[in-house]
């Protein structure tokens, strides 16, 4: 993968730019230690790594302010970083970029039940936003499987899913305001406590673009009353096929599961030897979760397994207590590290039209003989959002490579299908040269002059969401 | 002038390139934009047609001009809906046409549900439109979670036709529930109607809407929130609520809808019940100020009102005797002073259009700035969101 190369003036000069920003935060809040900065250099995608010109570690707005006053008159970029779990290479740094870490803007600023809002520092984890209110019966409802890790602010900038979005839907639906540093400083407000916007929907924009537009530094979400309880029955098919003909008949039954979730026989296979969840060995298993109280889920998970019988299930188990859900879950929630046990994976983040499922699986495993590399598939089926992790090994020569080329192949079916690259990672730069599969030049046009309206330098998160080329003319 | 109504996409964009504007941007001229001098209509009619509807994969993808009856009826054959209720304006400004998808897309209106299930921007996936130079753009798609690029949907969402115009929307549907009951209290004064309406948002029982007529447009007051879905557990929702809401007056519960419908026709300010001559403003507040700033402005003037959303919605409507002006920039200044904003929505006058309170300097800024990249020329619909 190609970066812009960095400018050897800023690297020149980074004593005095470190000094410049020493002098307007507190001690310790500058790192720029070689050794220390290595700690920024990468996220979640490790495949990539470089080590920033420096990190700072801001606690206010108004510290962020005074950085990015700085970065904009120096013309230093500036890669902001929620808590670097990015699966998209979003908080890559550049050698001469500032990395904007949020770590230390973790306040909760105002909480109010009767409006079912909270506002939080940007930094704060998506888990700890529900920690602050559960006790009180609510709960955030976007929940992406790094929640106990990920930061507020990475999930505004991807506009983060999860696997309860079926229902809840995503973070742009459950933003209401955002607090927001620009490239140049100035401190914007936008949205607040209340349900929709006064003019553009600026606030839908900001949301998922990938910490491009400005820095967000607080928000204000929208809370939910927690249902009464949950469970989740596990069906089992011979086929993926008939598996996603049951996904489509449950949606249009008129039940709205809070979650849908598929699993094909690799990853079955995989978890089974990691975890033991005594999940059936067959082609494809579906976990469905539904909520309300005792009586509302017998009803609701009845009229599933009513459904899903019709489809000749090889096994159904229908959960009857926590203890039930949890196994149930337990299978699910380990796939990522049980894959990780075999190899080294790469997990993709496709979005196709729920009735292309079949289709899309058949071809995934023809490619994955095809490459020589395995892939299993676990994913959001209620949504059609993929997550093929395609396995490799990163320390034989070539691997990456192939896997990235398959990678590529797949995103591409699922563009051709109907569908998107990504559903609820974000593009950053694993799947920036991969936008002109999705866009023609005119759409990849307007979204890059959307960012010279609010980042007219190009200083922000540089070198991600648009192919390199495309975005040449407007680069330093 | 004569209206321009292209039949194609293609033709959509030859004429806004061809055209030296100001343009007004008509879907089926339900939701008014006022007028502006030597402007010409551009009417999206011609671009009609659902291009696709798939029931198991809950999307419709339609072109702008449909009519929403068309949609509306199309999702009934399948048992499924628009989920965030339109609202329907045309008892208020007692306009002939039928609203159109493109319409209700671009000016994001959103009903009762919205508590619960979202605005129409929420349910948008993705949109085709040509911008203010004739290029046809498009963002989006028709899945539900994309965050491929930047997220110039919801942008469009709401945008008025000053961004481009719409030819092509996909929308997420939902089912429509098998059971819609209604849990009512009447007599609750404005404050413990907004505290019962939190109550019942803030319980696990899934209100889908929660909207309170006061005194000044019902002899007795009433405050209803809805609950849907299977039929028992309705049945178990609604009692539910009766006990929780018990504590705020007397409850009753019934399956009869057409309470709804009437909120959602805006049958309170309607011409056939209040005559014609007034003007109506949207309220956005958090529900928690929205009695107090009622209170208020109800003591100034002489209005009429009604609370959706659980109260962070305000539907202000009043009659011509009233000073408009005045009332217009007392609604603004309270909104600004709890956190909000109002929006003259209808105005007695065609020249009139709706009027966005922009909230601060540098979003007024940058939303001229944005909408100089889309139009560059300032054609589309221009005096409209504060340009």
């Amino acid at each position: 993968m190609q970066m812009p190369t960095p400018s050897n003036s800023i690297l020149s000069r980074k004593g005095h730019i470190v000094a410049r920003l020493q002098s307007v935060l507190p001690e310790g809040a500058v790192v720029h230690d070689p050794v220390q900065t290595r700690a920024y250099e990468c996220d979640a995608l490790t495949a990539y790594k470089c080590p920033p010109l420096c990190a700072v570690l801001p606690a206010s707005t108004e510290e962020v302010s005074a950085i990015m006053r700085i970065c904009f008159e120096e013309g230093v970029p500036v890669v902001p970083r929620g808590a670097g779990t990015s699966l998209a290479g979003g908080a890559l740094p550049t050698e001469d970029s500032v990395i904007l870490g949020v770590a230390r803007l973790t306040d909760v600023l105002e909480t109010s039940y009767d409006d079912r809002i909270i506002r939080v520092q940007s930094g704060r984890t998506n888990l700890s936003v529900t920690g602050a209110v559960e006790e009180d019966g609510f709960f955030y409802a976007p929940d992406p499987s790094s929640q106990l890790a990920c930061a507020i602010a990475g999930n505004i900038a991807m506009n983060s899913g999860g696997a309860h979005c079926l229902k809840y839907g995503v973070t742009t639906n459950n933003l209401l305001g955002v607090t927001m540093v620009m490239a140049d400083g100035e401190v914007v407000e936008i949205g607040g406590g209340y349900m929709d916007a006064a003019g553009l929907d600026l606030l839908g924009l900001i949301c998922g673009s990938e910490g491009q537009l400005g820095i967000v530094t607080e928000a204000t979400l929208r809370i939910l009353p927690k249902p009464e309880g949950a469970r989740p029955v596990l069906i089992g098919f011979d086929t993926n096929e008939v598996a996603g003909h049951c996904v489509s008949d449950i949606i249009k039954s008129g039940i709205l599961p809070v979650a849908i979730e598929f699993m094909d026989r690799p990853c079955i296979r995989a978890t089974e030897a990691f975890a033991g969840a005594g999940y059936p060995d067959c082609e494809a298993l579906l976990i469905i979760e539904v909520e309300g109280s005792d009586a509302e889920i017998d009803d609701q998970l009845a009229r599933i397994v009513e459904i899903a019988k019709a489809h000749d299930p090889v096994e159904v188990r229908e959960s009857k207590s926590a203890e039930e859900s949890a196994k149930i879950w337990l299978g699910r929630k380990s796939a990522f590290g049980a894959m990780g046990q075999i190899n080294d994976y790469m997990c993709l983040d496709g979005t196709i039209p729920v009735s292309e499922l079949p289709r899309v699986l058949k071809r995934i495993g023809e490619m994955s003989k095809d490459y020589g590399l395995d892939v299993g598939n676990v994913f959001h089926a209620g949504d059609g959002n993929m997550h093929p992790l395609i396995l490799f090994d990163a320390n034989k020569p070539g691997d990456l490579e192939k896997c990235e080329a398959f990678g590529a192949d797949i995103l591409s079916l699922c563009v051709e299908v109907g569908g998107c690259l990504t559903g609820e990672h974000g593009v950053g730069v694993e799947k920036r040269d991969l936008m002109t599969k999705q866009y023609r030049p005119e759409d990849l046009e307007i979204q890059m002059a959307v960012k010279d309206v609010f980042d007219p330098k190009w200083l922000l998160n540089p070198a991600k969401v648009f192919p390199l080329e495309a975005s040449k003319g407007r680069r330093g | 002038m004569t209206n321009l109504t292209p039949q194609s996409e293609a033709e959509l964009a030859d004429l806004v390139r061809a055209s030296s504007g100001p343009l007004r941007i008509m879907g089926g001229g339900t939701r008014p934009i006022g007028d502006v001098a030597n402007a010409q209509v551009l009417s999206t009619a011609a671009l009609s047609g659902i291009t696709l509807y798939e029931p198991g994969a809950l999307t419709l993808v339609a072109k702008a001009g449909t009519p929403l009856d068309e949609i509306d009826a199309a999702l009934r054959a399948e048992n499924q809906m628009l989920a965030f209720e339109p609202y329907d304006l045309t008892g208020v400004t007692g306009a002939k046409g039928a609203s159109t998808i493109g319409g209700v897309v671009a000016t994001n209106a959103s009903g009762a549900r919205r508590v619960q299930a979202g605005a129409a921007r929420d349910f948008l996936l993705g949109v085709r439109f040509v911008d203010g130079e004739g290029q046809v753009l498009k963002n989006g798609g028709r899945v539900m979670k994309n965050v491929t690029g930047y997220d110039l949907v919801k942008l469009m969402a709401g945008s008025w036709g000053t961004l481009g115009v719409l030819s092509e929307v996909s929308l997420k549907v939902l089912p429509m529930p098998e059971h819609v009951m209604t849990v009512a209290v009447t007599g609750l004064s404005d404050e413990d109607a907004v505290a019962a309406m939190s109550a019942a948002l803030g319980s696990p029982f899934d209100v889908t809407g929660a909207v309170h007529a006061p005194a000044c447009i019902e002899e007795e007051p009433f405050t209803m929130v809805r609950v849907e879905g299977f039929e028992g557990s309705v049945q178990y929702r609604a009692e539910k609520l009766k006990e929780l809401l018990g504590r705020y007056g007397d409850v009753t519960t019934s399956e009869n809808a057409e309470g709804w419908k009437a909120m959602r026709e805006m049958v309170a300010f309607s011409q056939p019940v209040r005559g014609s001559g007034g003007a109506l403003w949207q309220l956005s507040l958090k529900p928690s100020d929205a009695s107090p700033v009622m209170a208020e402005i109800s003591d100034r003037f002489d209005v009429l009102y009604s609370y959706d959303w659980g109260g962070g919605r305000v539907w202000v409507w009043a009659g011509e005797e009233v000073d408009h002006s005045a009332l217009h920039g007392a609604l603004q200044d309270s909104a600004t002073r709890v956190g909000g904003h109002a929006t003259l929505i209808h105005s007695a006058s065609a020249f009139e259009g709706p009027k966005f309170q922009l909230q601060s300097p540098v979003l007024s800024r940058l939303s001229q700035a944005l909408r100089a990249k889309f139009d560059p020329r300032g054609i589309l619909n221009p005096g409209l969101m504060g340009a």
